[in-house]
């Protein structure tokens, strides 16, 4: 299941918010994109909870991706695969944060039916299945999702 | 010139490339200062199947692939003077002693000397019944279940104290990953308990290079968004340590890989919960004003790490028996296949239901829904699939039962002939599960029974 989710413009700070309305004069241009255009991530686990990061690309990714990607949006995303919470820790100084979400492992490696009995792909379920209205200055000048190719894949 | 300690890690995990050490060697033989080679092989379960084979033979029980991984570097390291620490030593790490001293003679090689840590295995000196009883941290309950391996996590001061006996190589069981650095810091800077901001930052620097080249490239490429150079060659990482507790992370020269913040940020957060309280036997760190800084290519500079006081208790996985798991697989390829799919899947799960299984069973189709949809197909994801692609069914069940996972391979397998159109490539498993739980348990009645001992050669 995929969330869209727009951000809170109100929850940036000022500094980006000023920021991003200069950028808004050059570019009004909103792309429609998963979270992996982004950031990045990996996932871990401990037990029946799983740990899954997310890193922004450079400082005004982090902003946006810091006011977009909360706890109550994670949870929808995770829901399908039975988190029963969702706990965010920020570390701004690295660009990241990290989601702590239990429930999701089926019981846990020694337990689970999933074919990958770690959850190392559920970094991917938070990156593909959130999807966010990114404003054009925020998608990297090289990025893939650029391409005709990748971009047919997600318009309409 | 102020002293300079070298880690380099040759291994991530029990199935870690066998070669990635010989590239480490290299580097840390041109390095001043004193030098380690480490290798994290033990995972939670590994030490479960060690205490198994123990069980069946002596001197077996620890890491089965011990030779592949120190065979072609014992002449070097014992001519550089590069000391070995590894946890290679599993649930027996005097016969893995043992088995090194025969390598090593086998090579003309001079006798190590080789110290092991023992006491991690809490069964020598813990009842089985206490375990079961005890309270884990996951809430569920032990009662009844039959133990395979109950191993406490040992900290760093425990390795230092193996070092502190003049070894060449010490052999430890289970104790923090990141215990084999902080255990060579601890012995070479001489830090103390109090000194808390340098353990944790000793800490943090082994959890960095415990999955081997997961900090430096490895487990990271996602082609045209985060590229790695050579992937296939990649340098496992080796760190630089001073006095103060900073340190630089970075790889042999001429390898693949790649070591930036991104790399080192993804591995700083893996498996980490809060990352202001990150606990270890020797101290809780915190990492949330950690800065990392690019000192130049493939070198990243740490620091900012800040310490408090360790938990009082120390943390037990007990691992029991667990029954089977059946996992089977059938491809339905080409037009129509994921109805033909879903409908093998069918088959199977109402024959399950009238033979009197009451196990849920797990259903994926790769190519429509699997590892992220917890066996659910939306109707959104539906109309986004082809009708004609490549689709395999998937089937998984745990039951306490053999016959009752056979059976689920065995209902799959009938379709060969007994199922919808053109079933291929079927293939099953059934295989011992091993469940584990975690128990905390106050030092006092841990660390009286741990001891660091000689294994002399021959």
């Amino acid at each position: 299941m995929s969330v869209f989710v727009t951000c809170q413009q109100d929850n940036h700070d000022a500094r980006h918010r000023n920021a991003e309305m200069e950028n808004e004069k050059m570019s009004d241009k909103v792309w429609r994109l998963p979270l992996h255009a982004i950031a990045h991530g990996r996932a871990g686990d401990k037990g029946n909870v799983s740990n899954v990061s997310v890193i922004a690309y450079d400082e005004a990714g982090y902003a946006f991706i810091e006011a977009c990607v909360t706890e109550a949006v994670v949870m929808d995303v995770f829901s399908q695969v039975g988190a029963t919470s969702v706990m965010r820790y920020l570390l701004p100084n690295l660009k990241a944060m990290n989601f702590v979400i239990p429930g999701v492992l089926d019981g846990g490696v020694n337990e689970s039916r999933n074919v990958d009995r770690h959850g190392k792909n559920l970094s991917y379920l938070l990156l593909s299945r959130l999807m966010l209205d990114i404003p054009d200055n925020l998608l990297a000048q090289d990025s893939p999702y650029r391409t005709p190719e990748i971009a047919a894949q997600y318009s309409g | 010139m102020s002293k300079i300690v070298h880690i380099g890690n040759g291994a991530g995990f029990s199935g870690d490339r066998f070669d990635a050490a010989q590239a480490l060697v290299q580097h840390l033989k041109s390095c001043d200062g004193p030098r380690y080679l480490m290798f994290e092989v033990l995972a939670e379960r590994t030490i479960a199947s060690a205490q198994k084979a123990k069980a069946a033979n002596p001197e077996a029980g620890f890491s089965p692939y011990l030779d592949h991984y120190v065979t072609d570097i014992l002449g070097d390291i014992q001519q550089a003077g590069i000391t070995l620490v590894s946890n290679m030593g599993a649930a027996n790490p005097e016969a893995a002693a043992r088995r090194i001293h025969e390598l090593a003679a086998e090579q003309g090689l001079k006798p190590f000397k080789i110290a092991v840590l023992t006491g991690d295995d809490v069964r020598e000196y813990l009842d089985d019944d206490a375990l079961l009883a005890a309270e884990t941290m996951e809430g569920t309950s032990l009662a009844g279940r039959t133990i395979c391996s109950a191993n406490v996590y040992l900290g760093g001061r425990h390795v230092a104290a193996a070092l502190a006996t003049g070894a060449d190589i010490v052999l430890v069981g289970r104790t923090t990953d990141s215990a084999l650095v902080l255990g060579p810091l601890i012995h070479e800077f001489g830090w103390a308990e109090d000194e808390l901001d340098k353990l944790a930052a000793g800490t943090i620097c082994g959890h960095l290079l415990e999955c081997g080249g997961q900090v430096s490239g490895t487990y990271f490429a996602d082609p045209g968004f985060k590229d790695v150079p050579d992937l296939a060659h990649v340098g496992f990482p080796v760190t630089e340590v001073t006095a103060d507790g900073s340190f630089v992370i970075t790889k042999p020269e001429g390898t693949g890989g790649l070591i930036s913040p991104a790399t080192v940020t993804e591995q700083l957060l893996y498996e980490m919960h809060d990352p202001s309280r990150y606990l270890v036997p020797d101290v809780t760190a915190d990492v949330t004003q950690m800065t990392v800084t690019q000192d130049a290519s493939n070198r990243i500079r740490v620091a900012g790490v800040k310490g408090s006081l360790p938990p009082e208790t120390l943390k037990i996985t007990v691992c029991v028996e667990g029954g089977w798991l059946a996992e089977a697989e059938m491809s339905y390829c080409g037009a129509n296949g994921l109805a033909r799919a879903e409908l093998a899947g069918h088959v199977v799960k109402t024959r399950m239901a009238e033979s009197g299984c009451n196990q849920e069973i797990r259903m994926d189709v790769f190519g429509a829904y699997s590892a992220l949809d917890g066996g659910i197909l939306t109707d959104e994801r539906r109309a986004s699939l082809r009708f004609d692609d490549d689709y395999r069914l998937r089937l998984s069940l745990v039951s306490e039962t053999r016959a009752t996972a056979q059976k689920l391979h065995d209902e799959l397998q009938s379709l060969y002939c007994s199922g919808p159109a053109a079933g291929g490539g079927f293939r099953g498993s059934v295989t011992e599960q091993m469940s584990s739980a975690s128990v905390l348990m106050p030092r006092a009645a841990i660390e009286p029974h741990v001891s660091v001992r000689d294994v002399p050669a021959g």
